[in-house]
């Protein structure tokens, strides 16, 4: 099943764009290129398109236009063959809790025609696998959170797909759950040669997992590369400082007009982030100027780039803020989050 | 064709098991029909004795009216259970498989038929503990479950189709019972046809509650009408085949709009 595309992409968009009923444009053209056999990371906060991207990708929703190719197929000419090839883990979790984790498993199966002793030997080998031997028999429903994600996983893997799509597999989890997540995708990529689409709104997560990653914001990819070279582009080091008041309109920007050493300044009207080359020499001078206009500091601190700023390059706004905003956006129309 | 049916196939033994670690559902649906024999039946035992009233007793003429009314709703809620897949997720993960589409409604309707198999064969047994007469013996009653199946599974293809389009339980709800209560009313389940006013006669010869219920007592009462009951069942199975097909086509619908 695992055989190499010629180009050795595992999946190929261009200029997809995705419009809703009520004109939401939740894709707004976007081109990703996804090398196979490894793990490719879409990171954006809530409502950034992600799952759009993933529904679309796995032939769950249509276009409205652009090309897909999912392992050298189009998704939308050929959506019967993508689906022989793909194997997805959605947002929602697809398990059956009305079944135990074997039925779950050879559920799967049997829609992919495996039957018999292949079939058995199969599902034995992924409840092993996936820790599930002993609940084998036990209800779904009465799995915990982190048992339905492996469960969730393992029953995307039955076929040995060769791509598989893994929509916020840890949103939701514990911490260290997370952890144990994040080493079983490890091991698949590292061991199985599996692709993987991952897409996220944990940075850390991206960062870790990622070999390579595309940033999503509004329907756009506004940066692709490896956490490192997308990180390395901001040379230098981070001052991140909050605020103790909101400041008034373009005050932060005076004020840190003419402190030499800043490469770069981002902002909103509680916190601020500068690139500067050298982050000890800089504090004072940041915090003087600051006070020096009134305005009074909560914190501050200094960072090597992390994905966070880079998101803030491109975007100019912050993450966590982004990603509030989206999910406040999206609850009051809760029903479309599916 | 081997592919569609053990897909189908894959569906229904989902489905049953669910149903069996829920039995006690099956006992939840049999009350309704089971008030409607042991109270409708003595009390309106007069109606036997109205003049132009057919039938050997009001039980033997409520009997097959049960049965069908019983199905029609069995099969018209089942896309509940849709909607409750919907929103698990467990709908998306099975239309991204290779599945085919129309085993997915297949796979319910075989299910809805097996559990109306088995509220229709207790329904049958309390009648005729209560005194119910079945004439044309097994073929009779082969009519009987044969209408209450391709009625109940006509619902089942429809409500689970409506699930995929509305995705809300509530939508789902009032628009069943827009449709589904007239339905009941304008039929003979309970009263003879003839001794119903015109306009609702007129009714429920397009209502296909009244073709099961026709051709089920027809073909258990003595001096059947074998023409208007192959007529009737024809018309039944037809009607399985639409639902199916907009029931099929609502797949598309639902991957346009998420
Ligand atoms: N079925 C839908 N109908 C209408 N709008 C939708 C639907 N699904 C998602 N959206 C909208 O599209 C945008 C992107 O959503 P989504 O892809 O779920 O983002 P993410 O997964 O990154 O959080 C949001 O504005 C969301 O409200
Ligand atoms: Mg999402």
């Amino acid at each position: 099943m695992n055989q190499q595309r010629p180009n050795g992409n595992a999946i190929e968009i261009e200029s997809l764009v995705k419009v809703y009923k009520g004109a939401v444009r939740a894709l707004d053209g976007i081109d990703l290129v996804v090398p196979a056999g490894s793990v490719f990371g879409l990171l954006g906060p809530n409502g950034a398109g992600k799952t759009t991207a993933v529904k679309i990708a796995s032939t769950l929703s249509f276009p409205t236009s652009g090309t897909i190719r999912v392992a050298g197929i189009d998704v939308v000419a050929h959506p019967r063959q993508v689906r022989e090839a793909i194997g997805v883990v959605g947002q929602v979790s697809g398990v059956d809790v009305n079944l135990n984790g074997r039925e779950n498993l050879r559920l799967q199966g049997l829609i992919r025609s495996i039957h018999g002793r292949e079939l058995k030997q199969r599902v034995n080998e992924l409840l092993e696998q996936f820790g599930l031997a002993d609940s084998a028999k036990r209800v779904a429903r009465n799995y915990s959170g982190g048992m339905q994600r492996r469960l969730d996983i393992a029953t995307a893997l039955v076929h040995r797909p060769q791509v598989l799509f893994l929509d916020e597999p840890t949103t939701g989890l514990d911490p260290e759950v997370r952890t144990e997540m994040w080493q079983e995708i490890e091991r698949l990529t590292h061991e199985e040669g599996l692709t993987i689409l991952l897409t996220t709104h944990y940075l850390e997560e991206a960062d870790r997992l990622a070999a390579k990653l595309a940033i999503l914001d509004r329907g756009k990819v506004v940066a692709t590369g490896s956490p490192e070279e997308l990180k390395q582009e901001l040379e230098g080091d981070t001052i991140h400082v909050e605020l103790r008041e909101d400041a008034p309109d373009g005050t932060i920007r005076v004020a840190l007009e003419n402190v030499k050493g800043i490469r770069r300044l981002d902002h909103d009207v509680r916190c601020l982030r500068a690139r500067v080359e050298h982050g000890a020499t800089a504090i004072p001078l940041v915090l003087q100027a600051l006070e020096s206009k009134g305005l009074a500091v909560d914190s501050v601190s200094v960072s090597r780039p992390s994905l966070d700023d880079v998101y803030m390059r491109y975007t100019g706004r912050e993450f966590a803020r982004a990603d509030e905003e989206g999910a406040r956006q999206q609850s009051p129309a809760g029903e479309e989050k599916r | 064709m081997k592919e569609l049916l053990s897909h189908s196939l894959t569906m229904t033994d989902r489905d049953l098991r669910r149903l069996a670690r829920q039995p006690w559902w099956i006992v939840v649906t049999l009350v309704q029909p089971v008030i409607w024999l042991l109270l409708f039946g003595p009390l309106f035992k007069g109606i036997a004795n109205i003049p132009g009233f057919h039938a050997h007793s009001y039980i033997q003429f409520l009997t097959p009216g049960v049965v069908i009314m019983t199905a029609f709703f069995s099969g018209g809620w089942n896309g509940m259970a849709t909607i409750d897949d919907l929103n698990r997720g467990v709908v998306d993960r099975l239309l991204v498989s290779p599945l085919r589409r129309s085993a997915f409604f297949i796979g319910h309707v075989l299910q809805t038929s097996v559990s109306i198999i088995i509220q229709a064969a207790i329904i049958v047994v309390l009648a005729y503990a209560m005194g119910a007469h079945f004439a044309n013996g097994a073929l009779g009653l082969l009519v009987l479950f044969t209408a209450a199946v391709l009625l109940g599974g006509s619902l089942n293809a429809v409500s689970n189709g409506l699930a995929l389009i509305f995705r809300r339980e509530e939508t789902l709800i009032a628009t069943l019972n827009v449709f589904m209560l007239p339905l009941t009313f304008l039929s003979s389940a309970f009263m003879q046809q003839n001794l119903i006013p015109h306009w609702m006669q007129v009714g429920a010869r397009f209502n296909p509650l009244n073709w099961a219920v026709q051709a089920s007592r027809s073909a258990i009462s003595s001096g059947t009408d074998w023409g208007s009951v192959g007529t009737h069942l024809g018309l039944l199975a037809g009607l399985l085949v639409v639902c199916m097909a907009f029931a099929t086509r609502t797949i598309h619908t639902y991957q346009s709009s998420v």
